[in-house]
């Protein structure tokens, strides 16, 4: 039998490649994974989950998550809990400045604590063979380019121990003035370029598309416009937040180098991780069977795995374990960019859309040029002849911004979202009915048919379900008790991509059993389970047959979890991979000779995905509540109708829509990372102070989807869930506030002081 | 986290004597506050002497018809006691409406008097903090303003007393019961929190080693028929931006007793006794509730972040007093 090494060995160069164009689209919400079993080995053996009930399982099938029962009892491995002989722990030591030089260090006191077993700077850590990457780059200069930057490390026998020896460790800086504001009168915004992934592929913005677009003559259009709106919406800087911190475990040996490590996915950091430490291919290990939650934050994932490796490398043979603070997870770990975005709409008489323009001015790091798609969802959400969008950053002393629950989409459709809604309220339209008269026959910018798009269905079905004909159209008409009660709507959409780089192994054994296996991750999100119905289905067995692989990457590549794309990428690979073995047993006859058949197949190209436009879509409701005398705002009750081609597993997919919708409730209402333009430091970094939505603000949620396959853009019929559950909540509840109140916010989060 | 050494005192006066004796020694309740602050190295205290055990879990009557409630009982103890809760509803609420269930299943009534500031600048070391390092400046000032203080602030501090429990304690007259160096004495709550003027180091008039055993609260009829009304910005599980406590009486239409404080405005509870002089012996309506509390109000100094406290101040104001006079 072939090892998966092997197997994989040929297309690693080529997948090297395909693994930074994937780069640029991972993120999203991340999730499970499913390991050994209760009792992990030392060495993890193959990363499995647990085979399906007696079901037969397939697409559709309303199964719950396989690893479920071993999340519940505490039985799943997240990155930090893996069980090892005798580790130490590296405790982070993070910049007090937001921007200079280092200029001294004094390691002695800390050095001289027992039990301490090392102190990493950047005079004594190890040169990188590659250190292009700003994030991966770790301890290579003594440069700060923000506040809060891994400056050392303090390696000890005890993680308490390691924590306060940090505290001992005597930095001195050179402090250089400090510029954290985002403004558009700035006279050094640029235009982004190649901010995708690494920098190294075409494409200006962060997943590859133009900065900016047009079409038509905009300023034409808007001064033949009867109706017009031109409004400015600001969104804050905002932070993930996962559950479990970014974690690893890591071991260096003289052979093998292995990487427990949180990651929304295992291919890309391991390979960037070889690139970054000059090591031989599939020397380094990285397994990441659990993720408790990610959101984007651990996509990128190289930093705290360089730092784990570092640390490693300083004691060799022995784990080191690293797990950040919830502290310095704010500066280390990537937020939602603080954008400022200016909408102008222009309609005819009735309400069509005659000019149409997005430009949005976002903070990013001058660390590392990260520039997200938010004008993205105008070029395709609506028709008009006549268009632009466009996208500057401001090059600030800030930690690096990066891909976040929806990014670009998530803040851009609150501008434009509620923008519609601003030109309904003007024109005395029902803002569904504005919506629905603007909607596009083909792509507006492209002239692209869209693979399949079922908006107006999605607005209608949630318009029924919702009661959406009672409201009061006049804002601030319904009251109960001290409440102002208001009722918003929204569009949702969200890309469906499919990410290129991805391989599976198939492999059938003369008893009929199945076994496939690729590097895929599992977030949260559920591709433990749905991974495996994909493969059921493929296959054309009952899924208690298959046993599934994924999250080392010693398995055959895969791109990452992000991007809305992993089932999109994942499981066309699978099915391909399926394909292949079943033409691979005709080969020998409809026979499964005792050795068993196996496949390794890449994923296919597929003319259709250059023809057509791919992307879910969505319709959000939202009632809201906004207290007469003390602003406080509260939401009762969302509802979301959505397009996501087929479901392929209802349960799964409902629990990522309703994550979404609370994400996008939270967005609205609570999270904001205030900035210290002094400083430059972030200064509400815990839970005490950073407000994520509690219990106590999640109302009723209700999740529909329309359930209609789309015809070309995989075997499966499924488009992307991930993301598009965050899209449009901001504005829907938005809306709605202006609808209780008759005060419009275009300022997130709409806290009560803005209601006063 | 610095190393520190832990102990149980065996008595009151071990632990008061050990305490007052070294300066980097500290009393130890539910430390849901002191550990947080330690592993920050906000506060590095060498000793800790755990107290929980020493001073009553219990509440007694009181002579005068109060109750004498023990510093050792958990906050969640407290607001479930019948007593309270018919006697003085506005304690429980204030209670309830802290931290999770969890925290105030640990925390205790004395640890919640002594809580120190949410003030970001004070919980981060790298920062200037008049009140963490005398001298070194307030960096919250210039900063980000929105949880400061609009009343009794001074220029070397404008950081909040987090407490709830301490308002409704405020607005009730509560007397805490200390033991220390010198003795036993009393102390008034409304007289326990200093004024940044007179130096922020220093939160309150305990001298070092004193223990807080017991706090009493005096029998007080008006506040069968009080509430306490906690503005925040989530709905629950967060520090209060504005918070009232207030107990009322109206008898033909006309406000007899009143009993009004704030959290989450000043160094302190802020007990409004502008307000309340405002209010007594004048009409129970609407305007007069307004202008009791613009009175109460007139000597606040809000900052560009946080101005917002003064007209939602008001507001919950006037909307309490309206609804304790109707009744609901
Ligand atoms: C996440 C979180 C959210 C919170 N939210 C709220 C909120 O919404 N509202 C609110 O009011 N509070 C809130 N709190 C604060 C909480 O109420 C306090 O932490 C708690 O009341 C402190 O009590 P403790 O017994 O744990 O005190 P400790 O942490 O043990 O001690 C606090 C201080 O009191 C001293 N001390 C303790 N007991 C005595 C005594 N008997 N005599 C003299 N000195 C003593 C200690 O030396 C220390 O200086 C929150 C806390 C957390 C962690």
């Amino acid at each position: 039998m072939t090892s998966p090494n092997e197997t994989n060995e040929p297309s690693r160069r080529a997948v090297l490649k395909a693994g930074v164009a994937g780069l640029g689209a991972t993120m999203v919400p991340f999730g499970a994974f499913e390991a050994l079993g209760a009792e992990p080995a030392q060495a993890a053996g193959p990363v499995t989950a647990p085979p399906a009930a007696a079901s037969r399982g397939g697409i559709g099938a309303a199964l719950k998550r396989v690893e479920g029962p071993l999340k519940v009892r505490g039985a799943a491995t997240y990155a930090f809990e893996w069980p090892v002989e005798k580790p130490a722990y590296l405790y982070p030591l993070l910049s007090t400045i937001a921007s200079g030089r280092v200029t001294s260090v004094d390691t002695r006191a800390a050095l001289a604590e027992p039990g301490v077993l090392g102190v990493l700077t950047h005079l004594n850590a190890p040169r990188l063979a590659w250190a292009d990457e700003p994030e991966v780059a770790l301890l290579q200069s003594d440069r700060v380019a923000y506040h809060g930057q891994i400056v050392g490390a303090v390696i000890a026998d005890g993680i308490e121990t390691a924590r306060y020896a940090a505290g001992l460790v005597k930095l001195e800086y050179a402090a250089e003035p400090v510029d954290v504001d985002l403004r558009t009168d700035r006279d050094d915004l640029r235009k982004p370029q190649h901010a995708q992934g690494f920098g190294q592929l075409p494409g200006d913005l962060m997943n590859g598309a133009p900065a900016d677009t047009s079409a038509g003559d905009f300023a034409a259009g808007l001064a033949s416009a009867v109706h017009r709106v031109d409004a400015t919406y600001t969104t804050p800087v905002q932070h993930h937040n996962p559950m479990e911190p970014h974690a690893a475990v890591a071991t260096w040996t003289d052979d093998e180098i292995t990487l427990y490590c949180g990651s929304q996915g295992v291919s890309t950091p391991q390979e960037l991780l070889t690139r970054a430490f000059g090591l031989e291919a599939g020397r380094l290990r990285l397994i990441s069977p659990y993720v408790g939650g990610a959101f984007g934050s651990k996509d990128f994932s190289a930093l705290w795995g360089t730092l784990a490796l570092m640390g490693a490398r300083l004691v060799p043979g022995r784990p080191v374990k690293l797990s950040f603070t919830r502290q310095q997870m704010f500066t280390l770990v990537g937020h939602r960019p603080a954008a400022i975005q200016r909408v102008r709409l222009g309609a005819d008489a009735r309400g069509r859309l005659v000019a149409i323009s997005h430009d949005a001015v976002q903070e990013t790091a001058k660390a590392k040029q990260y520039a997200e798609q938010t004008v993205q969802a105008s070029r395709s959400m609506y028709a008009a002849p006549n268009r632009r969008t466009s996208t500057r950053i401001a090059l600030l002393d800030v930690p690096i911004p990066t891909i976040m629950r929806g990014p670009g989409e998530a803040t851009g459709m609150f501008a434009l979202e509620s923008a519609m809604d601003e030109l309904a309220e003007k024109m005395g339209l029902d803002p569904i009915e504005l919506r629905l008269l603007n909607e596009p026959q083909t792509h507006p910018e492209t002239g692209q048919p869209f693979s399949s798009r079922h908006l107006k269905q999605c607005f209608e079905e949630g318009a029924r379900r919702f009661g959406w004909k009672n409201r009061a159209r006049k804002p601030r008409t319904r009251r109960k008790d001290g409440w102002l009660i208001g009722t918003g709507v929204a569009a949702a959409t969200y890309p469906s991509p499919r990410l290129p780089g991805s391989t599976a192994f198939a492999r059938v054994d003369r008893d009929g059993r199945y076994t496939v296996r690729i590097a895929a991750a599992d977030i949260g999100t559920g591709t433990w389970t749905t991974l495996a119905q994909i493969a059921a289905e493929a296959l054309g067995v009952p899924q208690n047959r298959v046993t599934l692989q994924i999250g080392d990457s010693s398995y055959p590549r895969a791109s990452s979890g992000g991007f809305s794309s992993g089932m999109n990428s994942w499981g066309t690979t699978v099915y391909e991979a399926a394909r292949a073995l079943h033409a691979a047993v005709d080969e020998h006859g409809g026979k499964v000779p005792p050795e068993g058949i196996e496949v390794t197949v890449g994923m296919p190209d597929d003319p259709r995905l250059r023809q057509y436009e791919f992307g879910s879509y969505g319709a959000q409701f939202a009632e809201v509540r906004v207290h007469e005398d003390t602003g406080e705002i509260r939401v009762p009750r969302l509802l979301g109708v959505f397009d996501v081609g087929r479901v392929i597993n209802p349960v799964t997919a409902r629990s990522q829509l309703l994550g979404g919708m609370t994400w996008g409730l939270s967005m609205t209402l609570h999270e904001e990372t205030a900035l210290d333009h002094r400083y430059g430091h972030f200064v509400n970094n815990d839970f005490g102070g950073y407000h994520i939505a509690a219990n106590a603000d999640v109302g009723s949620i209700e999740v529909h989807f329309l359930d209609v396959r789309d015809p070309h853009i995989n075997p499966m019929g499924s488009k992307g869930a991930g993301e598009i559950g965050i899209i449009g909540t901001a504005a829907a509840i938005a809306n709605g506030a202006y609808n209780a109140t008759g005060v419009r916010v275009r300022d997130l989060p709409l806290t009560l002081d803005k209601f006063l | 986290m610095k190393p520190f050494a832990y102990q149980r005192a065996k008595d009151v006066e071990s632990a008061v004597t050990t305490v007052a004796a070294r300066p980097e020694a500290s009393f130890l309740g539910g430390g849901t506050n002191l550990v947080d602050l330690m592993k920050m190295e906000v506060l590095k205290p060498e000793l800790l002497v755990d107290v929980r055990h020493l001073v009553s879990r219990t509440i007694e009557p009181a002579h005068g018809g109060g109750l004498l409630i023990g510093a050792g009982m958990s906050n969640n103890e407290l607001a479930a006691d019948r007593r309270i809760r018919r006697r003085y509803p506005m304690l429980s609420q204030a209670l309830l409406s802290g931290a999770s269930y969890q925290l105030r299943n640990l925390a205790t009534v004395g640890g919640n008097f002594l809580q120190r500031t949410r003030c970001p600048y004070f919980r981060d070391v790298t920062m200037p903090c008049n009140k963490r390092e005398p001298g070194t400046g307030c960096a919250a000032r210039d900063g980000v303003q929105r949880d400061l203080a609009v009343l009794g602030a001074d220029a070397s501090c404008v950081a909040t007393h987090p407490s709830d429990m301490a308002v409704a304690m405020a607005a009730l007259d509560a007397v805490l019961h200390t033991v220390g160096p010198s003795g036993e004495r009393t102390i008034p709550v409304n007289e326990l929190y200093r004024s940044p003027a007179e130096g922020p180091q220093r939160d309150t008039v305990l001298e070092r080693g004193e223990l807080i055993t017991a706090v009493e609260l005096p029998a007080a009829p008006v506040a069968a028929h009080s509430r306490y009304r906690k503005v925040r910005d989530r709905a629950s599980y967060a520090f209060a931006l504005v918070s009232v406590a207030a107990a009322l009486e109206v008898r033909h239409g006309s406000v007899t007793q009143v009993r009004l404080a704030l959290g989450g405005v000043a160094h302190k509870p802020w007990r409004a006794t502008t307000a309340e002089r405002a209010l007594v012996g004048r009409p129970a309506t609407e305007a007069g509730f307004r202008a009791a509390a613009e009175a109460e109000l007139a000597a606040a100094r809000p900052l560009a972040g946080n101005a917002f406290k003064v007209p939602l101040a008001r507001n919950t104001i006037v909307s309490m007093l309206r609804d304790l006079t109707e009744g609901a």
